[in-house]
């Protein structure tokens, strides 16, 4: 078992004050017999980082099986088709799983499930990727996890993907996690950035601890690799001249009997505006305090024809539909340009907008961490420098 | 590191009816500790963690899950038995659960189940439900505020061979061994009856959680929880839990990256507004 241990004798007072201080969980804690390490410890390594004076071990296991690694070969992608509609995940998805193949040489997959799916198979199909794996079946036409496991289960054991990604949608988020169950694996979920290393290891990285870090995450000793992205992380593959790739149409595995669960009725929700989709975006954050900041910033979003979003806490106080959040536990987007009024840049919001073409940003605060993310910073009051632009394009430019 | 076990097995009677003859329903609720503020930050000189004094509390979500639990048990009778893994500290966010309404509750502590991923994570608490007895329904929030990936509830179904249902918006009714559940799909809403034993997440703002209350705190006051390590479950293999029945690693951690073609001005409200201006315009955004 892995673990860190403490050498009592080299502990001193201040010693342990200040490693017990480096912990972010709490977990050495200061005491009577010096210095302990308690359950909460994650293991993540800070404390072996400022330990200067050999105080701490960190003790590993030795792997008791060794992979082989090349058994395992090529990047996986599940699909997800709403009837002959190919959802555009799939595409990014695909546009990073060919990026990553192109180096290494590995093939790229597609798997479909779902019913009637041919015509979205034939649209796959010039996307680029090696081959598509179609799971065909009147059982399949709404998502039911276990059926959609049993598929995927049985492609893993059949191929022997390397990689399996996923869309983090309510299919991907609840699919994903049965398959690392089955196959004792491990899942990365979110992942904002990936990349392939020689041996075959994906290397993913994605907010962490809930605060304003990011983490590297491997999972290099087992195989498939699985891990989530949300829509608009990654850029969409380019559709070539004709369908390249090969299709294999695939037996009904075992267990698309047995689901646990029925689909009664299946209500198309209502389309609402999408933030994801906006070209423009003005994000508020809780740099706005009142009724007369939101006042300007919608006046901002009008003169830009701009989507409205914004950050967690102004969902939470109440200010703005769930649904116009940007980030980890929001919405991602990707426009051409985006202005933040107000907004600190924590790591939870910039996961799901950094990408933007654009980015605009005003904040009081000079070390704001916007302003690390931000092709333009303004460093200023919000309630000056919005009503000044506001009058300005006034003058410049009358009322359309 | 000596456990403090304060009573073992409080597997929940099942088998009894209600009033209406209907079976009552033993449901558990997974719910965690998280830090209560997201104040963490990499010192980008050092690439140590900064933090302020870190305080914790019940994960956020955690709580519509309780809710709906209750909101069972008062419908069809039964009990609720709340389920934690975590450092001892952890015992805070059970006692909130008991003085809620929970009717017992089962911490999972032990340094040998320190940094778990998903999959150590679903499989402790896995482990756990087993030996906490015979259970119609696992209720899980629908993610945590600091892990954040939604992940652990589904994993746990697959370890115990239940289905599941995640980002439910409504359990409206049990009958006939199933549950009737809307759940939240991307574009639809699915109604589906889904078999018991089996495992539901529960969306945000779905219910409004009751607060804890004296009363319930007082008569909670012999309520225990009980503490396990790995010795008290069924797996006692060791390569199984924490750290090492982990297969991601943290490589690594880092401040997140700066764009290198950024420009920065300060200025008067006028100055900056100007700027805007005339970055917008050469955009032709205006
Ligand atoms: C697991 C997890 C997931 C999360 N997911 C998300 C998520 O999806 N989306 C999200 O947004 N957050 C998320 N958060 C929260 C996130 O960590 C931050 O707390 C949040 O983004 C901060 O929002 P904010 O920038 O509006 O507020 P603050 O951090 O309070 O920032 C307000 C800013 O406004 C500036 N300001 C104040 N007055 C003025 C003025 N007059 N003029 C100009 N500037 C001014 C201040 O300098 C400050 O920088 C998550 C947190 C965790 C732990
Ligand atoms: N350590 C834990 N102890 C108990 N329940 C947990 C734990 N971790 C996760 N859960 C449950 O799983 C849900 C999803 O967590 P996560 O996958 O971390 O987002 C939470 O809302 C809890 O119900």
């Amino acid at each position: 078992m892995a673990h860190i241990e403490v050498n009592q004798k080299k502990v001193t007072p201040e010693i342990a004050e200040r490693l017990s201080s480096v912990c972010p969980f709490g977990a050495l804690v200061v005491g009577e017999k010096g210095l302990s390490i308690e359950s909460g410890c994650r293991l993540c390594g800070l404390c072996l980082k400022a330990d200067k004076d050999g105080v701490l071990t960190l003790v590993k296991d030795e792997p008791t099986v060794e992979v082989v690694k090349s058994s395992s070969r090529g990047i996986a992608v599940l699909a997800e088709c709403m009837g002959n509609q190919v959802h555009p995940i799939t595409l990014e998805l695909l546009g990073k799983a060919l990026e990553m193949a192109a180096p290494t040489g590995q093939p790229v997959f597609v798997v479909v499930i779902g019913w009637k799916v041919s015509s979205a198979v034939e649209s796959l199909r010039c996307y680029g990727a090696d081959k598509i794996y179609v799971y065909d079946d009147r059982s399949l036409e709404h998502f039911e996890p276990l059926r959609y496991a049993s598929c995927v289960e049985d492609f893993v054991r059949k191929v022997r993907p390397s990689v399996v990604m996923a869309g983090a949608t309510s299919m991907g988020r609840s699919v994903a996690p049965r398959i690392a169950a089955r196959f004792r694996t491990g899942i990365t979920a979110d992942c904002t950035g990936l990349a392939l290393r020689e041996d075959g290891d994906l290397v993913q990285t994605r907010p962490a601890f809930g605060g304003n870090i990011m983490a590297q995450i491997v999972t290099p000793r087992t195989r498939p690799q699985l891990c989530t992205v949300r829509y608009r992380v990654f850029d969409a593959a380019q559709k070539r001249e004709g369908p390249t790739s090969q299709v294999e149409v695939m037996e009904e595995p075992d267990g698309l009997e047995k689901a646990g669960a029925c689909i009664l009725e299946v209500l198309a929700k209502p389309k609402e505006p999408d933030i994801s989709e906006a070209e423009v975006i003005v994000a508020v954050g809780r740099g706005v305090k009142d009724e007369a900041g939101l006042h300007l910033v919608r006046k901002l979003a009008d003169i830009l024809g701009a989507q409205l979003a914004c950050t967690r806490p102004m969902v939470e106080n109440g200010w703005f539909d769930p649904r116009r959040q940007i980030g980890l536990s929001g919405r991602t987007v990707k426009p051409k340009l985006i202005i933040t009024i107000g907004v600190s840049g924590a790591v939870q919001f910039a996961a799901g907008m950094d990408k933007s073409e654009f980015i605009i940003s005003i904040n009081n605060d000079p070390e704001a961490s916007i302003f690390n993310i931000s092709h333009l910073g303004l460093v200023g009051d919000l309630y000056e420098v919005l009503p000044a632009f506001i009058e300005k394009v006034g003058r410049e430019e009358p009322v359309r | 590191m000596i456990e403090r076990r304060i009573q073992s097995g409080v597997g929940p009677k099942t088998g009894h009816k209600n009033e209406k003859g209907v079976g009552c329903l033993n449901i558990i609720v997974c719910i965690k500790q998280v830090p209560s503020t997201s104040n963490v930050e990499v010192d980008p000189v050092t690439g140590v963690l900064r933090r302020d004094g870190i305080k914790s509390k019940m994960n956020p979500y955690d709580l519509f899950a309780l809710e709906q639990a209750f909101l069972l048990r008062e419908q069809y009778g039964g009990t609720v038995a709340a389920l934690s893994m975590g450092p001892n500290q952890a015992m805070d966010v059970l006692y909130e659960a008991l003085y809620m309404g929970a009717d017992s509750a089962v911490l999972a502590s032990d340094r040998r189940f320190a940094g778990a991923d998903v999959l150590a994570t679903s499989y402790t608490l896995a482990q756990c439900v087993r030996k906490m007895g015979k259970y119609d329904l696992i209720v899980c929030g629908k993610q945590t505020t600091d892990g954040d990936t939604g992940q652990v509830g589904p994993e746990m179904a697959e370890w115990l061979e239940i289905p599941h249902a995640c980002n439910a918006i409504s359990i409206e009714s049990f009958s006939e061994g199933a549950f009737t559940v809307k759940v939240n799909m991307d574009h639809s809403i699915y109604t589906l009856k889904i078999e018991a034993p089996c495992l539901i997440t529960v969306d945000k703002d779905v219910n409004t959680p009751r607060l804890p209350s004296y009363l319930r705190r007082k008569r909670a006051g012999n309520a225990q929880i009980s503490v396990w390590s790995m010795d008290d479950l069924a797996d006692q293999a060791e390569s199984h839990y924490g750290l090492s029945g982990s297969p991601t690693q943290v490589e690594r951690i880092f401040p997140p990256e700066a764009h290198d073609d950024r420009e920065c001005f300060k200025g008067s409200g006028e100055e900056l507004a100007d700027r805007l201006y005339s970055l917008l315009r050469q955009k032709k955004r205006i």
